[in-house]
């Protein structure tokens, strides 16, 4: 496209803002089926109208020209906005195409090179599409990773059961960065809440390979540096039988067969008196 | 480490001084922010060149720094690359060994700071000097 | 001269480690500690890395004396406010900091090193050394 056909088309636009944009519009309401209101979507569109009107104004040939920084900016926002909506990628993109179709209607009509400049302008906006696309992916990749991140986060809590005892009871398969997360924010509410008691309850958890099993003896280890004990709870067979094949060494860590055994012998060693059957040593003053 | 190309400038320190290896930390510690490793990753790395650092000046006699953000086409990463034109490493392995433990290795740091690193290479030739290159990729 | 302060607190001794401490800072540190201890008559020294972002071999082995030539002057040291970024990168470094006792804050440190105390003068039965009374031997005193 060249700047004559820039400015034609510009002045086009101008002559017939009114035709076009109230085809425009009406053609993108029916695909967006009612999630957007009418309001929002009349000013979303003028906005948009105006700012290709004055790309085109200001003999802008190319998408990547300086003079089209305005309308990508306007493209890039609109798309994002889609993204986070739930909005389909056609139905995002369909925006944009869809003006073709209202323009060319009065192109037709009034111009003499309408083939061309329909060519022209045709491709001109095909690129537009295809930015506004690209943008939108881009947009829906960057939603997925933050989901996938407070996913991570909120499987694993960290519950304080004591005064200077925290829990973090991790439920289902753990992979290898799971694992780490669980461990960072064990290690973590350990100084936050001054507790120097942790119980790593992992009954929950059907099995664990090497590298989870490895993270969760280096949490403890970490724990012990830091001048808290970490005791973990709710070892199954198979688990067991994993970490003793795996050839490592659990050393002098404890571990207990369930969280509440672990509790109690966290709430002994503090002093905790214990009364009810189950107590057996006697109050060592807290 | 074949795989590593350059994504940006290098920066350069010299290490004649205790000074100069609190420099190389701050380098260090500021370029792993630039290149959004993590928290731990950040501790590791900056862990790491320490360790380099301190070597260079107390067995190399004094040396350069050189940090570089890297890329493999996936993931960035930092490489970290120490020199000195000391007396070189005699026995490596030993070098290698774990230097903590009450008595045995020289206690180089070596072993420590190839843990922490992803990638780590060693050149040394007696007399000569030594280099020490490594790399740490984001996750 | 650069140091790092050394704050006595009835009869602990306190230091905040706020900077990155290099071969000078380090040994002056462990020279006034020396000499505060034997001062005051310290028996206790808490180190508080809660500022620290990194601890490599140096600093380690730096604690490490500091707790050794304190353990030969009477005195307990406690290492307190370790980051868990520091404490994960440790484990992989494969510092084991023995002979190193750690607590996750002053207050804990002060409380291990009250029973630490507590515990040691149960040992210690005849202590004729001070005139006065032994104040870390656990006698029986209505509270």
């Amino acid at each position: 496209m060249d700047e004559h056909t820039s400015k034609r088309l510009a002045a086009l636009m101008s002559d017939n803002r009114e035709t076009i944009l109230k085809q425009w519009t009406a053609s993108v309401r029916d695909t967006l089926r009612g999630r957007l209101t009418t309001t929002e979507l009349d000013r979303q569109f003028e906005e948009l109208y105006d700012a290709l009107q004055a790309a085109l104004d200001a003999d802008v040939t190319e998408i990547d020209s300086p003079g089209a920084a305005d309308l990508l900016s306007l493209l890039a926002d609109l798309s994002r906005s889609r993204a986070r909506h739930g909005f389909t990628a056609t139905e995002t993109a369909t925006s944009v195409f869809s003006i073709k179709e209202a323009l060319f209607d009065v192109l037709d009509d009034k111009q003499a090179r309408g083939l061309a400049d329909h060519a022209a302008f045709s491709r001109f906006l095909d690129k537009l599409g295809l930015f506004t696309f690209e943008t939108y992916v881009n947009a829906r990749d960057a939603i997925i990773t933050e989901q996938a991140e407070q996913l991570l986060e909120l499987s694993t809590p960290v519950v304080k059961l004591w005064d200077g005892v925290v829990a973090v009871p991790l439920i289902g398969t753990l992979d290898s960065a799971r694992s780490q997360v669980a461990m960072e924010r064990l290690l973590q509410a350990l100084v936050d809440t001054g507790s120097p008691y942790a119980i790593l309850d992992i009954t929950g958890v059907p099995a664990v390979d090497t590298q989870v099993a490895q993270h969760i003896l280096k949490t403890v280890i970490a724990a012990q540096l830091m001048g808290a004990q970490c005791i973990i709870s709710g070892i199954r067979p198979q688990i067991a039988q994993t970490i003793v094949s795996l050839g490592i060494e659990f050393g002098d860590i404890v571990t207990k067969a369930n969280l509440s055994d672990a509790l109690q012998y966290v709430l002994r060693r503090k002093g905790v008196d214990l009364a009810g059957p189950s107590a057996t040593s006697p109050a060592v003053g807290t | 480490m074949i795989t590593a190309e350059p994504s940006g400038p290098a920066q350069e320190q010299q290490i004649v001084s205790d000074d100069d290896v609190v420099r190389v930390r701050q380098l260090v510690r500021a370029a792993a922010i630039a290149t959004k490793l993590s928290l731990v990753d950040q501790t590791k790395l900056v862990t790491a060149a320490s360790e380099l650092a301190r070597n260079t000046l107390v067995h190399g006699g004094g040396g350069h720094a050189r940090v570089e953000p890297v890329t493999n086409g996936f993931r960035n990463g930092l490489r970290l690359v120490f020199t000195d034109q000391g007396p070189g490493i005699e026995d490596v392995d030993r070098a290698f060994a774990d230097g903590y433990s009450t008595g045995g290795g020289l206690g180089l740091g070596l072993s420590g700071a190839r843990r922490l690193m992803d990638e780590f290479e060693l050149v040394t030739t007696i007399g000569k000097g030594t280099c020490v290159a490594a790399v740490k990729w984001e996750r | 001269m650069d140091r790092v302060p050394i704050l006595s607190l009835r009869d602990v001794l306190l230091v905040s480690i706020q900077v990155d401490l290099e071969d000078q800072l380090a040994v002056r540190l462990q020279e006034d500690l020396a000499e505060r201890i034997v001062a005051t008559g310290a028996h206790g020294v808490i180190i508080d890395i809660t500022a620290l972002d990194i601890v490599d071999s140096f600093v380690g082995r730096t604690l490490a004396t500091i707790a050794s030539v304190s353990r030969v002057l009477d005195a307990d040291t406690v290492v307190v406010g370790m980051r868990p970024a520091v404490a994960i990168t440790l484990v992989e470094l494969g510092l084991p900091l023995h002979g190193i006792r750690t607590a996750l804050n002053v207050d804990l440190g002060l409380d291990m090193l009250q029973q630490t105390r507590l515990s040691a003068g149960a040992d210690r039965e005849t202590d004729v050394v001070e005139a006065s009374p032994d104040v870390s031997a656990p006698q029986p005193v209505p509270r």
